[in-house]
């Protein structure tokens, strides 16, 4: 496992776009760092995010999980054209014939993803535990407190590893990074089309969510819920509609399921062609 | 002796072109053998099946005793396979530490195979600033640095000019000098012949010959001739039963035997007949001559 997370390293570390694009990525998160000790002063009004509660306990873990992901996009294109590239070369042919089985071409590639995301939620963990724990009133920091929610974390973590799997899968299939590329965004964009569909036309609002949960970006998306209403139930008295924002052990297991299909299929898809 | 590739039926179809049919050899230990075909032949099309690239139809293969998967094989074999395939924005030297990560080596011999293809003073420039004669050097390197059991070549000379053709022949017959084993995929029939011993013939995607280079037709060579009594050898030649066919070319005569006979036997019979010789040569069919023999016979 190691030799081959190493020989993967050595491929994406010397290339200097994908070096460039894994440093910002790294970057990114710290941004939320930055934004959460400022105060943003926006054309005399004073803007001081610290002041929603957004960044104390529990809720930080919500927050910086479901902003963090956005980032994954830059990960992203290094996965694609880290499959690109190997048939634009042709080295993907050279490492078979050197003694690289189609299936470690696979894993090699997996493995990078894994620890790559391991180590980008490390991070993530880390830096909303700091802003955690300087914006939390001080009395209030007791264990139960400060890791309660901290679940999003975990979902953090599956989400970059589902979504990453499947930037793996659609390079394998595709070979090409631009149009791997776009068609990930099509495909996003299709999905949402549907979703549209299921929900204000075929079907109403409970029953879309129970057919939709089961696809692709969608269960991507269900791990860690939109924030928006959670926040402003806490500024107003008024009931507001609850969102269902927990993370749910089936949400878990239909993302790890995904996972498994995009890897298998990717091994697949590759053991099968002539290169 | 040790066999180290063993073939039996193997088989590929692309759709409905048949482009390998029932292939079956062995390659043993020791030999430098060359796989000969014209374009389009399958040569490429089996060296990919052995090389794990390219999924078989049917029939079957094994690399040495047939105990280790074939990617764990590979990793005792040196292959260059049509053109040098590395990655750009590496270095040579990181070109070929990523390798020896591959077949799980030390990467203590890098240096020493650079020397023997030459490239040492270019160890540290990216792959995509080279050459065509240097990236196939560089291949070569790659194909050695775990010390092979074989090495696998299919068309090294392709593209590349004469000096860098000279330098990768030299290559290899420094290499094959050492002991190792070498199959040569090629169409280019003068180069086999330079460096082989054993050949396999295709045509088609079928096996026509497979064996020693000097075995392939059954033919006692013949002799060329000059002479200034031109009439006199002609009627001698056509009326000996050593001599089967004799043809005339532009004042040199070839004269086909039938059974053995020495250079030096013939010149004192001819001295008998009183035929004097401005140039006698024996000599066996090229490789070249033999190959058009051996295919014209099996599109007969």
């Amino acid at each position: 496992m190691l030799r081959l997370l190493q020989i993967e390293f050595q491929k994406i570390w010397l290339n200097r776009t994908s070096k460039i694009l894994l440093l910002i990525s790294f970057v990114f998160p710290l941004s939320i760092l930055i934004l959460s000790s400022i105060k943003i002063n926006f054309f005399g009004f004073i803007l001081d995010l610290s002041e929603t509660k957004i960044f104390e306990f529990p809720y930080i873990w919500h927050i910086t999980t479901f902003f963090v992901a956005f980032f994954k996009f830059f990960f992203a294109i290094v996965v694609v054209s880290m499959i690109g590239n190997e048939y634009s070369n042709r080295t993907l042919k050279q490492n078979l014939i050197d003694g690289l089985s189609k299936k470690e071409v696979i894993l090699s590639k997996f493995y990078f993803i894994l620890a790559y995301s391991l180590v980008v939620t490390l991070f993530v963990f880390i830096i909303t535990l700091l802003i955690g724990i300087f914006n939390s009133p001080s009395g209030s920091l007791y264990i139960d407190t400060i890791f309660d929610g901290s679940e999003f974390i975990l979902a953090y973590f599956t989400k970059l590893l589902t979504f990453f799997s499947l930037c793996l899968f659609v390079g394998v299939l595709i070979k090409r990074s631009a149009f791997a590329l776009g068609f990930l965004f099509v495909s996003f964009v299709l999905e949402l089309i549907l979703y549209g569909l299921f929900r204000f036309e075929w079907f109403d609002y409970d029953k879309s969510n129970e057919i939709m949960q089961f696809f692709p970006f969608t269960s991507m998306w269900n791990l860690i819920d939109e924030p928006f209403s959670r926040i402003a139930s806490l500024h107003t008295t008024e009931k507001f509609p609850i969102t269902d924002y927990p993370a749910y052990w089936y949400e878990f297991v239909i993302a790890a399921v995904w996972i498994f299909i995009y890897i298998f299929l990717s091994y697949r898809l590759l053991k099968r062609r002539d290169l | 002796m040790e066999t180290i590739l063993t073939l039996q039926n193997l088989s590929k179809n692309f759709g409905y072109l048949k482009a390998v049919q029932d292939l079956s050899f062995a390659i043993e230990k020791g030999s430098v053998y060359g796989i000969l075909g014209p374009n389009g032949s399958g040569k490429s099309t089996t060296l990919g099946m052995v090389l794990n690239v390219v999924n078989k139809s049917s029939g079957t293969f094994h690399w040495f005793d047939g105990t280790v998967k074939v990617h764990d094989a590979l990793k005792k074999v040196g292959a260059i396979i049509e053109r040098p395939n590395f990655y750009p924005y590496m270095s040579a030297s990181d070109n070929l530490k990523l390798v020896c990560k591959i077949k799980n080596v030390a990467p203590d011999k890098i240096d020493e195979k650079l020397e023997l293809v030459g490239l040492i003073d270019r160890k540290n420039s990216k792959f995509r600033t080279f050459s065509l004669g240097m990236k196939q050097r560089l291949a070569i390197a790659s194909a050695l640095l775990n010390d092979p059991e074989i090495l696998i070549l299919d068309e090294p000379t392709n593209g590349l000019d004469p000096q860098g053709i000279h330098q990768i022949r030299e290559i290899i017959k420094k290499i094959a000098s050492q002991g190792t084993t070498i199959l040569l995929a090629s169409h280019l029939l003068d180069e086999v012949e330079k460096v082989c011993s054993h050949v396999v013939i295709l045509r088609e995607g079928k096996k026509i010959y497979s064996g020693r280079v000097d075995e392939m037709v059954a033919s006692q060579g013949f002799f060329e001739l000059k002479s200034e009594q031109k009439d006199k050898l002609l009627s001698y030649l056509e009326n000996n039963a050593a001599f089967g066919r004799v043809k005339e070319e532009g004042g040199l005569i070839t004269a086909f035997l039938n059974t053995p006979l020495s250079a030096a036997d013939f010149n004192s019979e001819m001295f008998k007949e009183g035929i004097v010789l401005s140039h006698l040569v024996q000599r066996k069919e090229s490789l070249e001559e033999q190959f058009l023999i051996l295919t014209k016979n099996q599109s007969n």
